[in-house]
């Protein structure tokens, strides 16, 4: 049987991380204890007979009318470590609306809901890991951690893999947003080029003429420590 | 060990606002249909932090195995098929009391790391607004023989077990209540591989 590879020093968020206050009452002051993996980790939700609707995957489509907000196609593959694609995985996504709002009860920032947006979707990845997505790109929105916070603009990501150790919920950023250095949650990745990584790309190919703009984004799952001869004999 | 040509995503905080998006379905509460075998249970899951305050924007996930001990993954190559009345995947939201109530039965016992069988548990992933990299715990059974033999709850300091532990509710035997402490005294035990 195969078993994961730790993840690299620094490439994770460090779990108490004081610039972001909600860090400190819900993180554990002790280590955390590290056990074998086994059947019960190997194995996972696999959600591959999740019904997918049709139109899950165009966040723009829900309404007679459009929502408000710059168009966007956005697109990626998910591989893990050792660059296979994860086919058939199921990637969620929610994001606030163009002005910065959740349709969400507890998001009080006095921005604008949108009626024709709700921002979440859902895709399964194809046989070459690739997702798609139509949307809107969000806008940043203001939180109270301190004085002034306010949040990149992002779209939240779910993702599933293979097992429970390749769960993952993250956030994708977008090239160029001025408040990455400001903002604790990115921050708390100590590692650059993991933060880096974060960041989707602008890319013409996928731009739409006359429609929207194409932005990629490719997302990297915990990989398993099998040696590709082992991968063969199974 | 083969070297790794890429690195793992970094993980972030699933944040206040996933409840519109991840757990608007709330069928993923109930894991058993009427007609799963075995020991059917309610499982509360509490989540509270460092101040014992209820958490009420947590999403709790279970995976667990059915009641004969199979794991609805290619990965187990046990060769029975798993219970088609139970789901081993379960996920909801925590409520204003920072609770999350699943409808599930007591799991089987599946393979150990050491050749032998575990004792009965359910795999718990704990995301919160705060929390930058999920935890990951694990629910046992109070009372169950089995514990005593359990390798992982071996490596766990004995003081610091029951942290791990589901207990019946003194009424109601099929209700089971589990506490998520985060942080602080009586913390629970997360784990890492
Ligand atoms: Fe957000």
């Amino acid at each position: 049987m195969h078993s994961y590879k730790r993840t690299l020093p620094g490439t994770q968020p460090n779990r108490r991380h004081d610039a972001y206050r909600s860090t400190l009452l819900r993180n554990p002051r002790q280590p955390l204890i590290q056990i074998p993996q086994t059947l019960s980790e190997l194995t996972g939700p696999l959600c591959g007979d999740n019904p997918i609707g049709e139109s899950d995957n165009d966040l723009t489509c829900h309404f007679a009318e459009e929502p408000l907000g710059q168009r966007i196609h956005l697109s990626g593959r998910v591989l893990d470590e050792d660059g296979r694609p994860v086919r058939n995985t199921l990637v969620e996504i929610w994001q606030a609306n163009a002005a910065g709002r959740y349709n969400h009860p507890v998001d009080q920032h006095p921005a604008p809901l949108d009626p024709n947006f709700i921002g979440s979707g859902r895709a399964m990845t194809d046989d070459e890991g690739e997702y798609r997505f139509v949307t809107i790109r969000p806008g940043s929105y203001p939180w109270g951690n301190h004085y002034n916070a306010w949040r990149p603009a992002h779209i939240h990501f779910s993702l599933f893999g293979p097992s429970l150790l390749t769960r993952l919920i993250t956030q994708m950023y977008f090239p160029g947003d001025p408040l990455f250095d400001f903002d604790p949650i990115m921050q708390s990745i100590p590692d650059e080029d993991a933060r880096r990584r974060l960041i989707s790309r602008f890319d013409l190919e996928t731009t739409v003429p006359e429609r929207a703009l194409g932005f990629k984004w490719d997302i990297v799952l915990r990989g398993s420590g099998a040696t590709p001869f082992e991968d063969a004999g199974k | 060990m083969s070297e790794r040509s890429l690195i793992a995503s970094a993980s972030q905080t699933i944040g206040p606002f996933y409840a519109f998006a991840l757990t608007t379905n709330t069928a993923l509460g109930v894991m058993a249909q009427s007609g799963a075998i075995g020991e059917r249970i309610e499982l509360v899951v509490h989540v509270v932090d460092g101040e014992s305050q209820s958490v009420a924007d947590a999403m709790v996930e279970l995976w667990q195995a059915d009641a004969s001990g199979k794991y609805q993954h290619p990965e187990d190559m046990q060769a029975r098929n798993p219970d088609p009345a139970f789901s081993g995947f379960g996920r909801l939201g925590t409520n204003a009391e920072g609770e999350a109530a699943f409808t599930t039965v007591k799991p089987g016992r599946v393979a150990g790391p050491d050749g032998g069988l575990q004792a009965p548990h359910i795999n718990v992933i704990v995301f919160a607004r705060g929390v930058l990299l999920h935890l990951y715990t694990r629910i046992y059974f109070a009372g169950d023989p089995a514990n005593k033999l359990d390798s992982v709850l071996a490596q766990v300091p004995e003081e610091r077990r029951s942290t791990l532990l589901a207990y019946p509710d003194r009424k109601r035997r099929e209700l089971w209540r589990f506490e998520i402490r985060l942080c602080g005294e009586g913390e629970t035990v997360f784990f890492d591989w």
